[in-house]
């Protein structure tokens, strides 16, 4: 057991936690933020991806030490109050999401690819930035879409800024 | 995942001196390789002790003839490093098609090598760069470093802290991907050394791991083109098979990514 | 149609919780108290269980309890059921094994559960189970369809002799024979159709709490359909009274058949929280949902096409092989028969069938309905045989599939199926032009010339859906009803709640019934809550699956509104004094027609619960509740084509362009069609080009991972074309048909159409792989 101190959507929290603790559980089962979620056990599907310390990571490959002292963004973190994300209103006026089980980890990666390629996303890039996210229900169609509406909206957002 | 105790060491020594101590020590940088096959429960290690943390193993460093990739730098920074673009743009490329966006934030060139994964594919650059692979102990050549699946020159407790490529006159990577897991399905490193030599990795093919292509660095050498190799002919034997590809088929991949990577080259 | 009624793209109500991350899944819920399960599965194919020793585990931290498989059949558990009877062609019953939950005696599939660890947490779970020591004895096994009816193959089942569940045909073998005896050409083909496993993205879950007091049981868990869960449960595994369990499906990440099935891990869930007296929560993880979640397709088939000189069909015969895995699920036995060889007519005039279906035990998992059950293996098989007979033939693909289009309805095909209504040529001429058919000649030129092999491949697919008249599937053998009940109470002050027995995991219902009440009663959307997914709350209903929840939930959603309408007009009609057969309804207000006399309808409302003031004899409220029962399945339908590009060196297949056209009736939410025909078209694709789960010779599940079983990804996939013809389905009074399953139905003929098309060699198998390609074009085929 191990006391781990971090920052979760921008408050610091601290757990008692074994570990083999991974950073998903610690989210998930101890610090009840639901929305990162797991759909499978090889590191694949994309579905619980959050930002450590502004980088996409897959939180069920990270042991919660690796995370002591970092910066942990979740799907619950990115809403300012009741006015949305721009990629989560893109998702939704797009409909990026059907079941929205992969939809937290989706959301968390495009932000990351926007936030790297900045407005310069084409369809073909979006797809290949993509892969490590799995989508069983949208086939993908929506979910490129919603990633292309979001960067435009994200490049208008900051420069409002 | 069984229980493990978890140290963050700030320094290379001290990590040392931590493997020594528990009874069955395992090093982690970015943990896609370890802590997968913790999960499964295919390691059970005592101590994990991270190296990610540790500020001497992260970083690259260009020199007039090398490049130097500390063992801790992510495949994200390897792809996205301005200096490695421009003296070995292949080994940029091949960092940028490693895994997934979140792998390469994650994952490292230490953690990569030090598994010797016969489908990852920075053993193929190694391997046709004629790398030189940094430990806290010695420096081991490329040639002598990959000893087959999963096994390498590494000894119990040695760290790798840095891998050194020299800059080449030509290189490239094509990486044919397993479809489903992404890892190389067949990949192929081709690099002309500035005095004329050829070297040719191919990893993800065969059985026993990365391996050189004798026949393709032959015709490389007399002939630094994609058609060159329209006449060579890869022997299927030793090559994996598996549902994804039969040995025949990745015999085909090594000539054609190889091509590939030829036609690609910088 | 008002901004939020028929045929508007709205967004989706239930999207802001799924985008916030404050979407309610099973696994998200903790109750107090809560215990954590863990399954002992079996690592052989098919062994006995000589012994099971626990005392090792019992002594684990944190460990609970134990239970096995002996335990569940001594308290009487029952064993799993399959709900619908197949007979054979020689009349005797279809041949059951019994299929306890967790096994006493012999397990029979790498993975089937033997005992269940229940401990304070996960890993405490998990770490114990490792501790159970099981002794088995291993048997040889049967892992595939040859292997399992070879002569002196293992056998599964004492009931099955030969590994044969049942041996069925349907059609005239007799006139087929006749048919093909006149043909002037016979078009034959032989065929597998790969394995799929669903992957839902959301793992199957289940929490089960006993609540001693009240001998009372709550049950969460991912399923499309918690009532036929509660039924199932009550009626046939004596866990709990049917009025003594309450079963929950939340939030439910995806299904497409796989949640359908009430699975032993939930079985066991229950039953074990009485057992301990704690809550039980059990979460798969993504191993156990490729080694339990029921399975799709695996056929082997063998069928041939007899035309007249003119190239038109005089017959077809079909044989097929179907894999049922070691244990007979719960809808199994009716995929590869009633699912199946009744679509094999697809769009075309064929007079004469004849098609037998054998179904076979093996040492796998077991097989059951994924996204189109049965008709993606009919529609695949006939327009692989339509495009082999246009090349055979030497005619033109689109030409032979129109000359033999059926274009009168209704039409009643040689198996079963009589089809209400339809406009093929209309589908196919759209999605001809979205495509530029006739440029295509040009275009593989071109590509030619640039080193690449391009192909096009058509696929004119039909599916029934909106299934099922009860009365037709029970003669077909089936063990429950197919209609749907809805329950819409207008609340007094006039927000509306609508209680479906239609589940939505993805398919957006809470958007589209909203729309359909805002379109009958004119109430904004947001006025309009939809409850689903909780036999506490809805009163009952049959789920969401078979493409059925707007074809039938939704019109038992009409017929409720339609007794609301009713009785809110004769209150209105009270109120504003008038004849009832002059009120109107037009944007939420009764109206006096040609007056200018209104009421709104939370007036109405108002009225009906104060009620101070309601017509004589008439009872207080305003809540309706209809139970729907179809006259017919519905009949979507729709042509894909698929442009192509194969790189001859490595054999990888390259998206050009996909284009659909497809009808299904009305439209409501175009936006959320579309987003279900996506789905579609992305798990046709998958198992034409990516997925195939692949046993090896012993029985090990060798694609048990997304390391190895290709699931399509983004930059495996086009962005879609999508036309739309409509014949709106007479059927039903919204006139739709059914969406949720075409994609997957029609497009992996298209694919390998355009696969083979381009490479020149038309046998291929499913999924073409890069390697299999390769090998095809090289003339080596694997």
């Amino acid at each position: 057991m191990s006391t781990v101190k971090l920052t979760v959507n921008g408050k610091a929290v601290s757990a008692d936690v074994e570990d083999r603790t991974l950073l998903v559980h610690l989210l998930r089962d101890h610090l009840n933020l639901t929305g990162t979620h797991i759909g499978c056990d090889t590191s694949q599907c994309g579905a619980c991806v959050v930002h450590i310390d502004g980088r996409a990571v897959k939180s069920c490959t990270v042991l919660v030490g690796q995370a002591n002292g970092a910066n942990v963004t979740t799907i619950e973190g990115i809403a300012k109050g009741d006015e949305l994300h721009p990629m989560q209103a893109a998702f939704r006026d797009n409909h990026g999401l059907q079941c929205g089980y992969c939809t937290p980890g989706m959301i968390m990666s495009a932000i990351d690819i926007v936030h790297r390629h900045g407005g310069k996303l084409d369809e073909e890039t979006v797809r290949h930035e993509l892969e490590g996210n799995i989508c069983r229900c949208t086939g993908y169609h929506n979910i490129v879409k919603s990633v292309l509406d979001a960067a435009g909206r994200m490049k208008v957002a900051q420069a409002a800024e | 995942m069984y229980e493990t105790t978890y140290h963050r060491p700030s320094s290379v020594d001290e990590a040392a001196a931590l493997f020594t101590k528990g009874t069955e020590s395992k090093y982690l940088a970015g943990g896609h390789t370890l802590i997968p096959v913790m999960k499964q429960r295919l390691a059970s290690p005592s101590d994990v002790i991270d190296l990610g943390k540790i500020k001497d193993l992260v970083g690259v460093e260009v020199f007039a003839d090398a490049v130097t990739i500390k063992a801790a730098t992510t495949h994200y920074d390897v792809a996205g490093s301005g200096p490695v673009q421009k003296a070995i743009p292949a080994l940029a490329h091949l960092a940028s098609l490693i895994g997934d966006p979140a792998v390469r934030h994650r994952g490292t060139i230490g953690g990569s090598i030090a598994n010797n994964d016969p489908a990852a594919d920075y053993p193929a650059a190694v391997l046709a760069l004629g790398a030189t692979i940094k430990t806290n102990k010695r420096s081991i050549a490329a040639d002598d470093f990959f000893k087959g699946l999963f096994a390498t020159a590494l000894q119990g407790g040695e760290i790798i802290t840095a891998v050194s490529f020299r800059i080449p006159a030509k290189a490239g990577y094509a990486k044919f991907p397993h479809p489903a897991s992404r890892f190389a399905l067949t990949g192929v490193f081709v690099a002309r050394t500035k005095s004329g030599d050829v070297r040719v990795a191919a990893t993800g093919a065969s059985s026993s791991g990365v391996m050189r292509v004798p026949a393709i660095e032959a015709a490389l050498k007399a002939n630094w083109s994609p058609g060159a190799l329209d006449g060579v002919r890869i022997a299927a034997d030793g090559l994996l098979t598996d549902i994804q590809a039969s040995s025949a088929y990745r015999a085909n991949l090594i000539k054609v990514m190889a091509q590939r990577a030829v036609e690609h080259a910088g | 149609m008002g901004v939020e009624g028929i045929g508007a793209s709205v967004v989706r109500k239930e999207d802001r919780r799924f985008i916030t991350g404050k979407g309610r899944y099973v696994d998200d819920i903790k109750l107090q108290g809560m215990t954590y399960a863990h399954f002992v599965r079996s690592p052989h194919a098919h062994a006995k269980v000589k012994s099971i020793d626990s005392s090792a585990a019992m002594k684990m931290p944190g460990v609970v309890g134990v239970l096995t498989g002996q335990q569940i059949v001594d308290d009487k558990v029952g064993n799993l059921i399959c709900g619908w009877a197949i007979t054979s062609k020689d009349g005797t019953p279809m041949k059951m094994g019994a299929w306890p939950a967790m096994a006493p005696d012999t397990v029979r599939f790498v993975g089937q559960a033997v005992a269940v660890v229940i401990a304070e947490t996960k890993n405490q779970a998990k770490d114990a189970a490792e501790a159970v020591v099981v002794n088995y004895q291993e048997l040889p096994a049967a892992a595939d369809i040859r292997a399992a009816i070879k002569p002196g193959a293992p056998q599964l089942h004492p009931e099955a002799p030969g590994n044969v569940i049942y041996d069925w045909a349907i059609g005239d073998e007799a006139a087929v024979k006749d048919a093909f005896s006149k043909a002037a050409n016979v078009v034959s083909l032989e065929l597998t159709n790969n394995r799929l496993v669903p992957n839902a993205m959301e793992p199957r879950a289940a929490i089960a709490e006993y609540n001693e007091a009240e001998e009372h049981f709550t049950l969460y868990t991912t399923s499309q359909n918690p009532h036929v869960a509660r039924l199932v449960l009550s009626a046939f595994y004596n866990i709990a009274q049917e009025h003594k369990l309450r079963v929950i499906a939340p939030d439910v990440g995806g299904g497409f058949g796989s949640k359908i099935y009430i699975y032993p891990e939930e079985m066991v869930a229950l039953w074990a929280s009485k057992k301990v007296r704690r809550p039980v929560k059990w979460t798969g993880d993504r191993t156990e949902a490729f080694l339990t979640d029921a399975h799709g397709r695996d056929h082997i088939t063998k069928a041939e096409m007899a035309f007249d000189k003119d190239n038109r069909i005089l017959g077809l015969r079909v044989k097929t092989h179907a894999n049922l895995g070691a244990y007979m699920s719960l809808f199994s036995s009716s995929v590869p028969t009633y699912l199946y060889a009744t679509l094999l007519s697809g769009q075309y005039n064929i007079p004469n069938i004849f098609a037998e279906v054998i179904s076979v035990y093996t040492n796998t998992t077991p097989v059951d309905a994924y996204r189109g059950a049965g008709r993606p293996e009919a529609s695949f098989l006939i327009e692989r045989l339509m495009e082999t007979a246009a090349r055979q033939l030497k005619a033109d693909p689109a030409e032979l599939r129109r000359k033999n289009f059926i274009t009168q309805f209704p039409h009643q095909t040689p198996v079963i199926m009589a089809y209400d209504i339809g406009d093929f040529g209309a589908s196919l001429d759209a999605a001809m032009k979205a495509i530029d058919y006739a440029g295509f000649p040009a275009r593989k030129a071109k590509a030619k010339s640039e080193g690449k092999l391009r192909g096009i491949g058509l696929s004119c697919y039909i599916e029934a859906c909106g299934i099922a008249p009860s009365k037709a599937v029970g003669s077909l053998g089936a063990g429950v009803g197919l209609w749907e009940s809805a329950e819409v109470r207008v609340n007094p002050v006039g927000t509306i709640e609508v209680l479906t027995g239609s589940h939505s995991h993805g398919q957006g219902h809470e958007t589209t019934f909203a729309q359909l009440v805002s379109e009958r009663l004119g109430v904004p959307i947001s006025q309009v809550q939809i409850v689903h997914g909780d036999t506490d709350k809805v009163q009952f209903g049959m789920g969401t699956y078979g493409s059925r929840s707007l074809a039938v939930g939704g019109t038992a959603i009409v017929k409720a509104m339609e007794k609301v309408e009713a009785k809110g007009k004769k209150i209105a009609a009270h109120l504003l004094e008038a004849s009832e057969g002059d009120i109107v309804i037009e944007n939420g207000e009764f109206k006096v027609t040609g007056t200018d006399k209104s009421i709104a309808l939370p007036m109405v409302a108002l009225a009906a619960y104060t009620a101070h003031n309601l017509p004589d004899g008439m009872e207080p409220g305003l809540k309706e509740t209809a139970f729907y029962d179809p006259t017919n399945f519905t009949f979507p339908a729709g042509a894909y084509i698929c442009e192509l590009e194969v790189d001859p060196g490595t054999g990888k297949t390259s998206f050009v362009n996909f284009v659909a056209a497809d009808d299904f009736g009305r439209l409501i939410n175009p936006m959320i069609v579309e987003g279900q025909v996506h789905g579609g078209l992305a798990q046709g694709i998958g198992q034409a080009l990516l997925e195939g789960a692949v046993y090896d010779s012993s029985g090990q599940l060798v694609t048990a991972s997304f390391m190895d079983y290709t699931m399509p990804r983004a930059d495996d996939l086009p962005s879609f074309k999508l036309n739309h013809t409509t014949t709106l389905c007479p059927g039903n009074p919204l006139g739709v048909k059914g969406c949720g399953e075409a994609g997957a139905i029609g497009a992996s003929a298209a694919v390998i159409n355009a696969i083979t098309d381009a490479i020149g060699n038309n046998k291929l198998e499913m999924p073409a792989t890069p390697d299999r390609v390769w090998h095809a074009i090289h003339g080596n085929a694997t």
